[in-house]
């Protein structure tokens, strides 16, 4: 008998909206979060924007001391945002820092996909090239490491159970969702915050410029740069933030009396083996196919119980395969579609933390019953013509949506998919 | 600079590592930085390198490892500004 899954916290950090209020406010009026990166056009970058959350700084200020501030990186500031808000979100108090008590049956996966390259480009390398190793002080490392945010968010929390990071590229976000959804349900743990976090900084987007994988039309109109599912995508748009969901054992949730947003019923990851098409860069559409199914057996829904995808949809040529391979996994047509949207048209591709980010999105609108519009796609490409009713260009309340699909599929041909119900007050009756 | 300027310029620059600030609130030359202040050792060396900016000079490391009171600290730096 698996144990249930619930979420009951949420945290976010997003260059559109900086915690939940506002990240709703911007989905809600299709706000982007895309700006200008000065520092991009200096260094000869084709793409000079990037998604990049706002005002974190300050707000750091309020959420840590100056010695944590010491040793907190953009990706830190933001994974460690949305963990505190995520833990308070689900009605649990911050533990203050002489409060011996430690959570044994709370813990977290917080992954990431590049890390902290910010501190490695702008302190680590020079100053050990220059023979300044000393001057480093001691906060290079916990920084670097790939399990830094989760650590960090360990001790602001006094967290017992698991704590770790995964990394799966684009799917991570989405693959942590269910790897604390696995832990919960196999009784090891009560409580997991789960999700992704990923730094500002040129170096982590340099790599995707010289792949010529980013947007380069769009430099003087940011807002109009990232157009998933549009006829003019021209590659995707870099993007960081974090987002944070605390998931709950159903029991434990229904014990305590907890505000419950939403059910994880279940998902699949796979990998598709760089075969049938697949590469480190291009999904197998096969193992996509089987990815999405294998989710809905394991949420024990139908096809035709979805009623919103949350695609991966990053604004790379692979958009029109992708709603082709939502469409023969599902098996629905176009006159009975889900809607189908992307949220990377309003904060470009977040990397680590885009599935992370993304779920919130969803488990938003699912509790707060609206979908957001897919922004940047007036011009629907030729190849999903038929498919244009399902994609909603503007904000539309429906309060009946019940049952969303998220996925994830990254770097390395690696999928994941989760399935998300809305979870209402006479639920806790079962 | 006095003595006494450097033991208040010390304890400002210490203060952000400080975890028990009641501590710091009684600051006597006397009082060990780990001990008493609750500075976390793993911070010792952004402390060294925060004198090091602060008085412009530079701190050996055996000489930082000598460094336990707050007294040691304006100590090494007097010394080190001649």
């Amino acid at each position: 008998m698996r144990r249930r899954v619930v979420i009951t916290g949420l945290g976010v950090v997003a260059p559109n909206g900086v915690g939940l209020k506002a990240f709703e406010a911007a989905l809600r009026e299709g706000r982007s979060g895309i700006r200008h990166i000065p520092i991009m056009e200096e260094l000869r970058f084709g793409c000079t924007v990037a998604g990049v959350p706002d005002g974190v700084d300050e707000l750091a200020e309020r959420y840590f001391d100056a010695d944590e501030l010491m040793a907190m990186n953009t990706s830190h500031r933001y994974g460690s945002i949305a963990a505190v808000d995520a833990w308070t979100d689900a009605g649990y108090a911050r533990p203050e820092r002489d409060d011996d008590h430690v959570y044994w049956e709370a813990g977290a996966v917080i992954g990431t996909g590049i890390g902290g390259l910010d501190t490695t480009g702008e302190k680590l390398v020079p100053m050990v090239d220059a023979g300044r190793v000393r001057r480093l002080g001691s906060t290079m490392v916990e920084q670097i490491m790939g399990s830094g945010v989760s650590a960090r968010v360990s001790g602001l929390l006094a967290l017992g159970n698991q704590v770790t990071a995964n990394s799966s590229a684009c799917s991570t976000g989405t693959e942590a969702i269910l790897e604390g959804y696995q832990r919960i349900s196999n009784g090891l743990a009560e409580r997991m915050l789960c999700g992704g976090t990923e730094g500002s900084s040129h170096y982590a987007w340099a790599g995707f410029d010289a792949m010529r994988v980013l947007c380069r039309a769009h430099n003087d109109e940011p807002a109009r740069a990232s157009r998933p599912l549009s006829a003019t995508a021209c590659g995707f748009v870099p993007g960081s933030g974090a987002g944070v969901l605390h998931l709950e054992s159903l029991e434990h949730a229904l014990e305590r009396g907890a505000r419950i947003y939403a059910e994880v019923l279940g998902g699949a990851v796979n990998c598709g083996g760089h075969r049938h098409g697949g590469s480190m860069t291009a999904p197998n559409p096969d193992a996509v196919r089987r990815c999405i199914g294998a989710a809905l057996v394991h949420a024990g829904v139908d096809a035709d119980e979805i009623d919103l995808i949350n695609g991966h949809l990053t604004a790379t040529g692979a958009d029109p395969k992708e709603v082709a391979s939502w469409a023969a996994a599902l098996e629905r047509t176009p006159e009975n579609f889900p809607l189908i949207h992307s949220t990377k048209s309003m904060i470009g591709h977040g990397l680590g933390a885009a599935g992370a980010m993304e779920s919130v999105a969803c488990v938003l609108m699912l509790r707060s019953g609206f979908v957001h519009p897919s922004i940047n796609c007036e011009d629907v490409h030729p190849e999903i013509e038929a498919y244009e009713r399902s994609i909603p260009r503007e904000m539309r309340e429906m309060p009946e949506l019940r049952t969303v699909i998220k996925a994830g599929f990254g770097f390395g041909d690696v999928n994941a998919c989760v399935v998300f119900r809305r979870r209402d007050e006479d639920d806790n009756l079962n | 600079m006095t003595r006494e300027e450097i033991f208040e310029k010390v304890v400002e620059i210490v203060k952000p590592y400080v975890k028990n600030q009641e501590a710091l609130e009684g600051v006597t030359e006397d009082t060990n930085i780990l001990q008493d202040l609750k500075v976390n050792s793993a911070r010792l060396v952004d402390v060294i390198l925060a004198f090091e900016d602060e008085f412009d000079i530079e701190v050996e490391d055996e000489d930082a490892d000598a460094v336990n009171t707050v007294g040691d600290a304006v100590e090494l730096i007097q010394s080190k500004l001649g």
